[in-house]
């Protein structure tokens, strides 16, 4: 009797789990399906994409005048847009696919700088139009190969759930259709001679680079920057101080530094470049206590931090507080003109009023000789161009990038219009609008 | 109806005499506050001050939050051009001074209605209870729908919306008609419009010699609101209608919002927590190198939740609650600071699964992490 019982209850137990592991699996696999969805679905939109790029760039060189370029550059560039998203949807992100989208980044912005151009002035160059036709050319290079691969996913029902397992799985090296495909592709990518997309692309340099390059002096020891260090921070001692010098992937030779701040048991850690022994960048780790001093008087320490350091004119053009902790954006100023480019931040505790943070990547990289700027207009012909509806609050002189990675002079408005402050750019050669900036309202805190 | 007024018509005479003896013993009161020059992106107890203040004489009418941004710096060198001092935004003492004669602030009221994220208005002659809604129910007397100020109407309506909530229609003190009982001159505090006009004659001298008078006038109104008016808690939620709100927010650095901020906070968390300080800020710095690079998606989630970049997303480490080190080290690097040296990725030689990752040119470690180009 009870053995029957016993196994009528096992039997239950058992058709229970089975039923529940039934349940499980088909759940699993309608997750797997949905995640593969996903990825089918970027990879089918990137290859289409790609088609209509080659298509787009192929009529834009049909076209009879050339100052009518403009609509369709545009469309190339917001092809290329899509295209880019699409390849951050695939599962391929620490495999080496990234010359093709370094290309499909070259031809956005190819197109974005001839777009934005007036073409009725400024026609293309006969560079440039040979500059589209490469760009034709390898396009559609790329449309072949990545048709190659979306046929053999259709024909043989691959999986780009299966790219990813590879690429998780540590077998090396891998061997996936798919994958090898794209290796294919970007292959052809890196083979293709150098386009010349004129103008501009230099942007593509990682400004270590234009640090390093910007970079004046002698070479320094190791004893000599931890000297600097000490100096520059007003450190109190550099006891115990640990120095590595960075490697082969940073453009410029730095030491990393970190010295054991004693006081709070904690650690100043920076980096100084070996030529000229500039500090790139200094972090105190330690933690802040309750906010004691005003952010005005930390502004105050920031400013004499700058003056002993010998930043001669900067000008503190954002100050925040986040916390007890004051964040300061100061901009160099050259003849009372703003030069947004040479900028240092400051972080400075509002416990104790020190310097927390240093950061001058901006500055190292930017900093020199400028060629002087001519002003063309007034204040009062600058506002001209100005939306009627600003109320202009603050003017200023400033040197900023455009939006073709040139320098330029501008006026620089702050005003209102409703509740919300604006920074507005007039080019002050041309009367160019050449940046407009909604600037940060705070936020209300959606979280307790 | 009837009863009701005359109740209030004899209450307002008691508030009234109430006024004039507290006039006689109240010392002028003094500010609140500390003894900081405030500038523009600081936050605190003083720019909730400093902003209820402004707002009060008409200057400010956005949302008194507690940070010192744009809205409010343009209101501090507006009231500073408007009363003839130096124009620099800054709120020094000479600026205190200034508010503390010109306007009045009740702490305990701000303050309660920034904790409970209640909306309200503090604006110039308002008296308090009636900038809660229901309260002026209770003290509803005489009517004088009209006599409400110009701040109300910049208030976009708040009066008669009130008025309704209260139930008692056009019944509802103006502050108008409790200045009138009290006796004393009638145009203080000034409204914005009394601002605009006469700016020239508002040379610092000039000002001192009403202020007294004005100040001791408008504390017995604190008084009485803090005599009559025990029962705030009970206010009923509906009725607070008014416009200007008050919410207590905090700074974002341009270009990113607070969510942005913490789901990299998250990512920090989930990939650096065991890190040292520099190692998380050097995290976060690769996700902002990553945006600006070519190569990576623009934006910080399109970054993070790009397949296969971040274990930390791969194992769901990711929705792990950050802590406030990770938050640290995001905000510093969104402000400029990378101790990677521009690097793009990042690996735990340890766990590292990828033979590519070792082909790529190093910088530096830190902590566990190589940080590599």
């Amino acid at each position: 009797m009870i053995r029957s019982v016993m196994i009528g209850i096992l039997t239950v137990a058992l058709v229970g789990t089975g039923f529940w592991g039934y349940k499980e699996h088909q759940e699993k696999n309608s997750i797997l399906i949905k995640s593969e969805n996903n990825y089918q679905r970027a990879f089918h939109e990137l290859t289409y994409h790609i088609d209509l790029l080659h298509d787009e760039i192929g009529s834009t060189l049909a076209m009879n005048s050339r100052d009518r370029l403009s609509p369709s550059l545009a469309e190339v560039w917001r092809i290329t847009a899509l295209a880019q998203n699409d390849l951050g949807q695939l599962p391929l992100a620490l495999m080496p696919f990234s010359k093709t989208e370094e290309y499909l980044y070259n031809i956005g912005s190819f197109s974005y700088r001839n777009a934005v151009r007036d073409l009725e002035n400024e026609p293309l160059t006969d560079e440039e139009y040979d500059t589209l036709v490469a760009l034709y050319e390898q396009s559609g290079e790329i449309q072949n190969e990545m048709r190659k691969v979306q046929s053999m996913v259709l024909n043989d029902n691959l999986r780009w759930m299966d790219v990813d397992l590879a690429l998780a799985s540590e077998d090396e090296p891998l061997d996936n259709a798919i994958v090898n495909g794209f290796k294919i592709v970007d292959e052809k990518v890196e083979g293709f001679a150098e386009v010349d997309f004129g103008a501009g692309s230099s942007e593509l340099a990682t400004n270590d680079e234009q640090i390093a390059a910007n970079l004046v002096g002698e070479e320094i020891s190791e004893k000599e920057a931890l000297e600097k260090a000490k100096v520059f921070f007003n450190l109190e001692n550099v006891n115990g101080a640990e120095v590595t010098e960075t490697g082969e992937g940073l453009a410029y030779e730095a030491y990393s530094i970190v010295i054991p701040d004693g006081k709070h048991d904690t650690n100043v850690v920076m980096d100084v470049t070996k030529k000229g022994g500039y500090p790139v960048w200094m972090l105190n780790e330690r933690d802040i206590a309750k906010q004691s001093i005003s952010l005005n008087e930390a502004f105050e320490n920031a400013q004499a931090f700058l003056e002993n350091n010998g930043f001669d004119s900067m000008k503190l053009v954002d100050s925040k507080q986040y916390d007890n902790i004051g964040v300061f954006n100061f901009v160099g100023l050259m003849d009372n003109v703003r030069v947004y480019a040479d900028s240092v931040v400051l972080e400075v505790a509002l416990d104790e009023g020190d310097i927390i943070g240093y950061e001058a990547f901006a500055y190292l990289d930017q900093h020199g000789e400028r060629e002087e700027f001519t002003q063309e207009l007034t204040v009062e012909e600058a506002q001209e161009f100005l939306n009627s509806n600003l109320e202009v609050m603050e003017h200023h002189l400033a040197v900023i990038e455009n939006q073709l990675g040139e320098e330029v002079l501008c006026h620089e408005f702050y005003g209102v219009i409703k509740n919300d402050t604006y920074r507005i750019f007039i080019n002050a050669e041309n009367g160019k609008e050449e940046k407009v900036e909604k600037l940060a309202n705070p936020e209300p805190k959606y979280r307790p | 109806m009837n009863n009701s007024r005359i109740s209030a018509k004899k209450r307002l005479c008691i508030i009234s005499m109430f006024i004039y003896v507290t006039l006689t013993l109240l010392p002028i009161s003094t500010g609140a506050f500390s003894d900081q020059v405030i500038q523009r992106g600081a936050t605190g107890d003083d720019v909730v001050e400093l902003q209820a203040r402004l707002q009060y004489i008409g200057f400010y009418d956005e949302q008194i939050d507690g940070v010192f941004g744009w809205s409010t710096y343009w209101a501090v060198r507006n009231y500073q051009s408007e009363f003839g001092m130096d124009v620099d935004g800054l709120v020094g003492d000479q600026t205190k001074a200034m508010l503390e004669r010109s306007t009045q602030f009740d702490k305990e009221f701000v303050h309660k209605a920034l904790r409970e994220g209640r909306k309200f208005t503090h604006y110039g002659t308002t008296p308090l209870d009636i900038q809660k809604g229901p309260k002026g129910s209770r003290d509803s007397g005489e009517s004088e729908q009209d006599g409400g100020s110009p701040e109300q109407d910049q208030q976009g309506g708040t009066a008669p919306e009130q008025g309704q909530d209260s139930g008692t229609g056009q019944q509802q003190p103006s502050p108008g008609q409790q200045q009138s009982d009290t006796g004393q001159p009638q145009d203080q505090p000034p409204t914005p419009g009394t601002w605009e006009q006469p700016a020239p004659q508002e040379d610092q001298q000039g000002m001192e010699s009403p202020d007294p008078g004005q100040v001791t006038e408008q504390t017995p109104q604190q008084g009485e609101e803090e005599v009559e008016t025990p029962t705030d808690e009970t206010v009923d939620p509906e009725g607070e209608t008014n416009d200007a709100d008050i919410q207590s927010a905090i700074n974002v650095p341009q270009g990113f919002s607070d969510n942005d901020i913490r789901i990299m906070a998250q990512a920090v968390y989930g990939e650096a927590r065991g890190e040292p300080y520099v190692g998380q800020v050097a995290v976060a710095a690769v996700i902002l190198n990553r945006m600006q690079s070519p190569i990576f998606p623009n934006t910080a989630s399109g970054v993070i939740f790009e397949p296969r970049a971040f274990t930390a997303v791969a194992d769901g480490q990711i929705y792990l609650e950050p802590n406030e080190t990770a938050r640290k080290a995001v905000l510093d690097a969104i402000n400029g600071q990378d101790p990677s040296g521009n690097a793009l990725y990042y690996f735990n030689p340890d766990t590292a699964t990828s033979g590519w990752i070792w082909t790529r040119p190093q910088i530096k470690k830190i902590g566990k992490h190589i940080f590599c180009k």
